[in-house]
């Protein structure tokens, strides 16, 4: 919406908007382009060069080393060492010197003399040794050079990360918890708050007032009792402590009384007309509740669930409590955050493993926007 | 990994499955057990009452069983093991309070806590307010929303790995990877592990909040300057206040409960902030915040549940006035509607 009728003039408080918002947009931003950029890169590049250098052509110092006598062929009385320095057709050679210290002294297909023999490499990397005596040398000569390393990107970290980092487990198993630990309170909250706007019975409106007032607990004040809880469980029956249904039913009781609040809020706003003359139709209420308020509560059941699913997608804290950190339950943020430890240094991984992590949240928001935003308002009242 | 996929799917199918049988089958059996008959005299017998005095019971049963596991009784569980010893065994009276006022730890947990809870939500509310601005007067805005927007769907976690790196450090004759230190070297200063930096540190992990929380709260500040009636705006113009006085003297009184809810709002993330500082620094260098700190207490030396619930209850404390007064005006506004 614009308060200003936009003026054909280009006026300095116009300017100034447009510069400060484009700059907070890129302070915003650039963090995860950087995140991005990076997870593309050649690991190798990744770590000696910032990831907005990725975009032009690099220089990288190297030597190779030259193969030794027994590689020397003779060609018309002379003799001749031939081979290849670079493995990527498209790097190039720059430039090359016998000595560290000379990186520069010859051009790409110049000659360098060396003890009276002639060496050349070539702009592609090949090189050729010319000499009129027989080679004797056992180890093969260092030779330093400056290789011009094009822009390379490729899904190679990712590859990497899913096969050997076990992010490709996490994914799945993040998917078994989120699903479950979505539709289960849904289901569960939309029974409740049916029950709450339009049933009649005993307790009912101080039992409504009891789910608001457990909106404020935080979820930390559960932790502990419910870690011994499972684990004494465990322990009686010969059972594992930490189990999806465990972290299922967590996540249910965490995400239902603001579930049971907001349907109990928009169920209870539908029209009583619609309920009364399904009654009078000799509907039972379980009816009325399948065929008429659930197809109904879609909007709100849509935002709840979009809330829920990212809500426990992104959760670290009861994951951590009560899932394990082996391959078949580690969930993703779990997971990335064990790298941070363990290959804290590793960016290829961390890069390529966090956007693993965040893609399909960031899909849910781009698709859904406007459901998610609707989520998010009414779920700014969590407590978990 | 098809046998995992599998695996998985079976039991998203069970899970799902079972909560929708419990629904369906209870009802079944209701309508069964309590069906329509006839009395013995041959009159016809309706169950009705029965059925609609039972029927309530059966939708919220399955809530009011979980809400009492996952929420009520731990409340009070919380309370007493927060007077035993580190196995809950034994009673240690005020014990684990005298320890936690008297633990430094603790106590810079607190301190932080309150940096975090002064910085924080400021932040947030006034680049959101910013942004929320400055968006509806240029023909793009939407999509800068967007963009500002998108951090809140990245998990914390994930936010930290993003962060790190920009944070990153190399050794002085290294080139920097990490644009923080990057900016510096051209600047010409040193570059620095600024994560390990005592007390401003502290901020480089607010940093990554702020940057999450801003979008939540332009987007409901965006929608409070929507509501602001244009005539009032106009009105001032025509006296001829300049933009920047039309803003803060028309525009914000008008939006100051709103500002407040986001401002609320943001504090209790504040308050149970977890996942950064234990993906950043896991408390060290001085960064360590109350939810971590329980966190560690749960597990370290095979976990100390009396301290651990004493951080809980601090934690709780802080949050409840916050939320009531929350959800006060939630109510207050939904009554509105």
């Amino acid at each position: 919406m614009n308060r200003h009728v936009p003026g054909l003039r280009i006026t300095w408080g116009r300017l100034l908007t447009h510069v400060s918002l484009l700059l907070l947009v890129t302070l915003w931003t650039v963090p995860t382009i950087g995140l991005f950029v990076s997870s593309l890169r050649d690991k190798d590049q990744l770590i000696i060069s910032g990831w907005w250098t990725a975009f032009s052509t690099t220089e990288r110092n190297a030597f190779g080393r030259t193969g030794a006598a027994n590689a020397q062929v003779q060609v018309g009385g002379r003799y001749v060492i031939e081979g290849a320095f670079l493995d990527d057709p498209r790097r190039t050679i720059v430039s090359f010197g016998i000595t560290q210290a000379d990186l520069t002294a010859f051009g790409p297909g110049e000659a360098a003399d060396i003890d009276g023999t002639s060496f050349t490499l070539f702009e592609d990397g090949t090189y050729r040794w010319v000499s009129d005596e027989p080679f004797s040398h056992s180890a093969g000569r260092r030779i330093f050079y400056t290789a011009a390393i094009p822009p390379t990107f490729s899904l190679q970290n990712y590859r990497d990360v899913l096969s050997s980092e076990r992010i490709d487990r996490a994914f799945i198993n993040t998917f078994t918890v989120t699903i479950p630990a979505t539709v289960i309170p849904i289901l569960i909250a939309a029974f409740a708050a049916y029950a709450f706007a339009w049933m009649k019975f005993p307790g009912r409106q101080w039992l409504f007032a009891l789910v608001v007032g457990l909106l404020v607990v935080p979820l930390q004040m559960s932790l502990i009792p419910l870690l011994r809880m499972y684990n004494e469980i465990g322990a009686m029956f010969g059972v594992p402590s930490k189990t999806y249904l465990g972290i299922w039913l967590a996540h249910t009781g965490f995400g239902l009384p603001l579930a049971i609040y907001l349907l109990r809020n928009y169920i209870g706003g539908l029209p009583r007309d619609i309920i009364e003359s399904a009654q009078l139709d000799g509907a039972s209420h379980f009816e009325i509740f399948i065929r008429l308020i659930l197809p109904l509560s879609v909007p709100a059941l849509a935002s709840f669930a979009i809330f829920q699913f990212l809500w426990v997608w992104n959760d670290l804290l009861v994951a951590l409590v009560f899932l394990g950190k082996g391959d078949d339950q580690i969930v993703l943020t779990s997971s990335l955050r064990e790298l941070l430890g363990s290959r804290g240094d590793n960016w290829e991984i961390l890069t390529s493993g966090a956007f693993i992590s965040i893609i399909v949240p960031l899909l849910v928001f781009f698709s859904l926007q406007r459901y998610f935003v609707r989520g998010l308002l009414a779920g700014s009242v969590k407590g978990g | 990994m098809t046998q995992q996929v599998l695996m998985a799917l079976l039991a998203v199918v069970a899970g799902v499955g079972a909560s929708l049988a419990y629904f369906f089958g209870t009802n079944l059996l209701l309508d069964r057990l309590a069906a329509d008959g006839r009395k013995p005299d041959g009159s016809y017998l309706s169950r009705e009452s029965t059925r609609n005095a039972i029927r309530p019971w059966l939708f919220v049963l399955p809530a009011l069983v979980i809400l009492g596991v996952y929420l009520v009784y731990p409340v009070f569980e919380t309370f007493r093991l927060s007077f035993f010893d580190r196995t809950g065994t034994e009673f240690v009276g005020l014990g684990n309070y005298a320890w936690a006022i008297d633990n430094p730890e603790f106590r810079m947990a607190i301190r932080n806590n309150l940096l975090w809870l002064l910085f924080v939500p400021a932040m947030s509310t006034a680049v959101g307010l910013l942004v929320a601005t400055l968006a509806d007067r240029v023909s793009w805005g939407n999509v800068a929303k967007s963009l500002i927007f998108m951090p809140m769907a990245i998990s914390f976690v994930g936010a930290s790995v993003i962060w790190k790196f920009v944070y990153d450090y190399r050794g002085p004759d290294a080139q920097q990877i990490g644009i923080v230190n990057a900016i510096v070297v051209a600047l010409g200063g040193e570059p620095q592990a600024w994560i390990t930096v005592p007390f401003w540190n502290n901020f480089l992990l607010m940093i990554i909040l702020v940057w999450i929380q801003t979008g939540f709260a332009m987007v409901i500040l965006s929608a409070a300057l929507r509501g602001v009636p244009e005539e009032t705006i106009e009105a001032a113009q025509i006296d001829g206040a300049g933009e920047v006085q039309v803003f803060f003297r028309i525009i914000v009184p008008q939006i100051t409960s709103t500002i407040l809810v986001v401002w609320t709002t943001i504090t209790i993330v504040v308050l149970k902030v977890f996942d950064i500082v234990l993906a950043m620094t896991n408390g060290q260098w001085g960064t360590n915040v109350l939810a971590n700190s329980m966190y560690n207490w749960m597990f370290r030396g095979g976990g100390d549940f009396g301290r651990g619930s004493v951080i809980a209850l601090v934690i709780m404390l802080a949050v409840v006035p916050i939320m009531v007064w929350n959800i006060r005006r939630f109510q207050a506004e939904e009554a509105m509607r």
